[in-house]
């Protein structure tokens, strides 16, 4: 607060100044994109980026419902899978009918009907919080996901609703044919939803939503409406929502019932708790993670969706801040220049984790080739070692290594503990 | 007209009991800890491919007893090293934390035993029809899934409300504090209560898996059914549970049988509409296809009008 009060008295070039300090971090974040596809040239690196824009929207959308105001969602994935349907349709309507309406609109598009459903949605939904609304908002997802099965027409059935978005009216001799293209757009569109939510945080009904988080009761004797700063909550998720999907849209330029089924919204669940749901930057850490280990993983090994899960329940039983949660307790420790107090106890810890999650990861391998691939022979290869799924050895091996590094991590866990709070107490001191 | 409706009501009764196996133990969970598990419908998916396996080698009678046992001791050690240590985060943690075991579960029995249902059969001793309704024969099968279910409901409700065990289980519910202080130990008879209504579903896939397809994503179909369950009856409510349970079992066995469309019925009062119009795809929905949605729209219906459920007080 002493830096808004410097900032009125000070003199208009400090003003300016105090303003690029401010707002800085949004400029380097704005270089940052447009630089990006200027290092990463690859057709791969660009189609990941364009799907890590999209997650940040939409996990960004979800922190609005889970971080900021405490409602749990199991149903997120609807608006964003609305937004992209009604985006699909209505690009195909305008190339029919020939309107002048460019692409880079289409999101706008997406918006406006995660938002009206929102509104529908919300309605029945946010008069109750808690387990209850989560059981509700899955409850409607499922409605939505089973209709879109029984509506073939809109949703178009198993294989979905296909448009081409090079037959748009063009702006500025841009067809959106090259990948390129289409990840400026999206980029633009990141950082303007950004931007957009996070001064949605600043606001007065920001700090409402974090009130009805904390204490719901209370909101109600200062007289305002819990229900009610739930509803806009909801809608306004709805409506970032519904641009994320919108953009999906446009990127691969096909829709089908998946975009809005439970599995889509787990994934951003996961997203945005495994980033962290206490800060801001928390489910865009989430995001470009879990979009980069869905495809990365899923090129490594089919059953990528277990280790998946298994990192989410890691998370919620020891990092429960997430990722951003960690990386912030350690923001004091280095400003105290204490970080490398802590090398020693994190490298045992994480050494130990690595044994046994290496046990771990050989056990579940060999199982899946034991039992589903049991066509594809008994030998398989992992870490570059050939192991054979009918020998004994591997499994004991693996047993050992998973046992041995499940006794070390522990051991090593309140060792990195204490020399945590050790540092902190330290950092505390020299402050 | 009369055979259909009395095999629909045979079927949605035996559906709707089955569902109040599962349910039961949701809701006692539920009000003991203020957690609903996410996972419950996967610890039922569990049994059934526990049911299986262990039928291929002993056989089914066995199986009966041995795969629920397994079940409940697996559900009892989630709680005590998962949940336990969860707790402290909050609510929000521990649903999240059900939810990612949920999770787990299906992509590990996906691992073993694939994504193909398994061949899991109705016992021999019970592979007879056991009586014919005009000319609908009547498995045997399903009259016995009939009474263990029921079997199970009596006795479940005669423990609770006859026993000391079931005293105890009830005050721990509401006064955990004192209980304690009266010498129980209460973490103890959650962990229990909680492995115990894991081994409730587990009965319930060990009985259904082979009237039902017994498929790595049967406890994604069935469990939102039982959330949208424990909302209509009221949370925490087991009365409400049992209520809400025969609902939708009947609802859901009835739909299945009328082929009747919005369309048919304008189409009676002498109009048509056109198919490809949207309107048109919409009331040309039969009663039939939208009976997986009926519970969801029974939930939104319900919430308009008692937002607390049919039997709930509390709310949370």
């Amino acid at each position: 607060m002493t830096e808004v009060a410097a900032t009125r008295a000070a003199t208009p070039a400090w003003s300016w100044l105090a303003a690029l300090r401010r707002h800085g971090l949004w400029l380097v974040a704005a270089l940052l994109l447009s630089g990006l596809p200027l290092v990463f040239r690859s057709g791969t690196a660009l189609t990941m980026m364009s799907l890590m824009g999209i997650m940040i929207i939409f996990s960004l959308s979800y922190n609005i419902l889970l971080g900021q105001t405490g409602l749990l969602s199991f149903g997120h994935a609807v608006y964003y899978g609305l937004g992209a349907f009604f985006v699909v349709h209505a690009m195909n309507a305008i190339i029919r009918a020939k309107l002048p309406i460019p692409l880079p609109v289409m999101p706008l598009i997406g918006g406006t009907a995660g938002l009206a459903f929102a509104v529908i949605f919300g309605s029945v939904s946010t008069r109750r919080g808690g387990t209850a609304f989560a059981m509700i908002t899955l409850g409607l997802a499922e409605l939505v996901a089973s209709s879109s099965l029984i509506l073939r027409g809109f949703f178009g059935g198993e294989e979905g609703i296909t448009t081409n978005r090079t037959r748009l009216f063009r702006l500025f001799d841009w067809n959106f044919g090259p990948q390129v293209q289409i990840y400026y757009l999206i980029a633009a569109w990141c950082l303007i939803s950004m931007i957009a939510m996070y001064a949605l945080t600043r606001t007065p009904f920001g700090r409402m939503c974090n009130a009805v988080r904390e204490n719901p009761e209370r909101i109600e004797f200062i007289g305002c409406s819990r229900t009610m700063v739930r509803f806009i909550a909801f809608c306004l998720a709805g409506f970032f929502a519904g641009i994320a999907g919108g953009l999906a849209a446009v990127n691969f330029e096909i829709v089908n019932a998946s975009y809005l089924g439970l599995q889509q919204s787990g994934i951003v669940l996961f997203a945005a708790y495994i980033g962290g749901i206490g800060h801001f930057i928390g489910p865009v850490l989430g995001a470009i993670l879990v979009t980069y280990l869905q495809i990365m993983l899923s090129d490594v090994t089919v059953i990528w969706q277990l280790y998946f899960g298994l990192m989410f329940i890691v998370v919620v039983m020891f990092a429960p801040g997430g990722l951003a949660g960690l990386l912030m307790m350690h923001v004091p420790l280095v400003r105290a220049r204490v970080l490398h107090l802590l090398m020693v106890p994190y490298a045992l810890l994480l050494a130990a984790a690595s044994i046994a999650g290496v046990g771990a990861i050989v056990i579940v391998e060999l199982t899946y080739r034991l039992t589903v691939k049991a066509t594809e022979g008994t030998v398989i290869r992992l870490f570059g070692i050939s192991l054979d799924t009918e020998s004994a050895w591997p499994w004991l091996l693996a047993a050992a290594l998973a046992a041995g590094g499940g006794f070390l991590t522990h051991a090593a866990w309140p060792l990195a503990a204490r020399a945590l709070s050790d540092a902190t107490a330290h950092a505390g001191e020299r402050s | 007209m009369l055979e259909l409706t009395l095999i629909s009501t045979l079927n949605g009764v035996l559906f709707g009991m089955l569902l109040f196996l599962m349910a039961s133990g949701l809701t006692l969970i539920f009000s003991m800890m203020g957690v609903l598990n996410f996972a419950h419908a996967s610890f039922y998916m569990l049994g059934a491919f526990f049911g299986f396996q262990i039928s291929r080698y002993i056989g089914f009678w066995p199986a009966l007893v041995v795969a629920p046992l397994m079940v409940g001791v697996i559900g009892a050690l989630v709680e005590r090293y998962g949940l336990r240590n969860v707790h402290r985060h909050g609510h929000v943690a521990e649903l999240l934390f059900t939810f990612g075991l949920a999770f787990v579960i299906e992509e590990v029995v996906q691992m073993i035993w694939g994504k193909a249902p398994v061949d899991y059969r109705v016992p021999s001793l019970l592979d007879f029809t056991a009586f014919t309704v005009l000319s609908t024969n009547y498995p045997a099968y399903k009259l016995f899934m009939l009474l263990i279910s029921m079997g199970i409901f009596m006795v479940l409700l005669a423990v609770l409300t006859r026993t000391r065990i079931g005293l105890i289980i009830k005050a721990s519910l509401s006064h955990p504090n004192m209980v304690a202080m009266l010498g129980h130990n209460v973490p103890r008879v959650f962990m229990l209560v909680f492995g115990l209504g894991c081994a409730l579903a587990a009965v319930a896939g060990v009985i259904a898996g082979p009237a039902l397809v017994t498929q790595s994503n049967m406890a994604g179909l069935l469990g939102p059914i039982l959330f949208v369950i424990v909302v209509v009856g009221g949370l925490g409510s087991l009365p409400g549970a049992f209520v809400a349970s025969l609902l939708i079992g009947l609802m859901q066995t009835f739909a299945v049988s009328v082929n009747a469309s919005l369309a048919d019925l304008v189409g009676a009062l002498g109009l048509t509409l056109d198919a490809r119009s949207p309107f048109g795809e919409l009331a040309n929905v039969t009663v039939a296809q939208i009976a997986p949605v009926i519970p969801y729209l029974l939930l939104v219906l319900i919430l308009m009008l008692r937002p607390t459920g049919l039997f709930g007080t509390r709310e949370t």
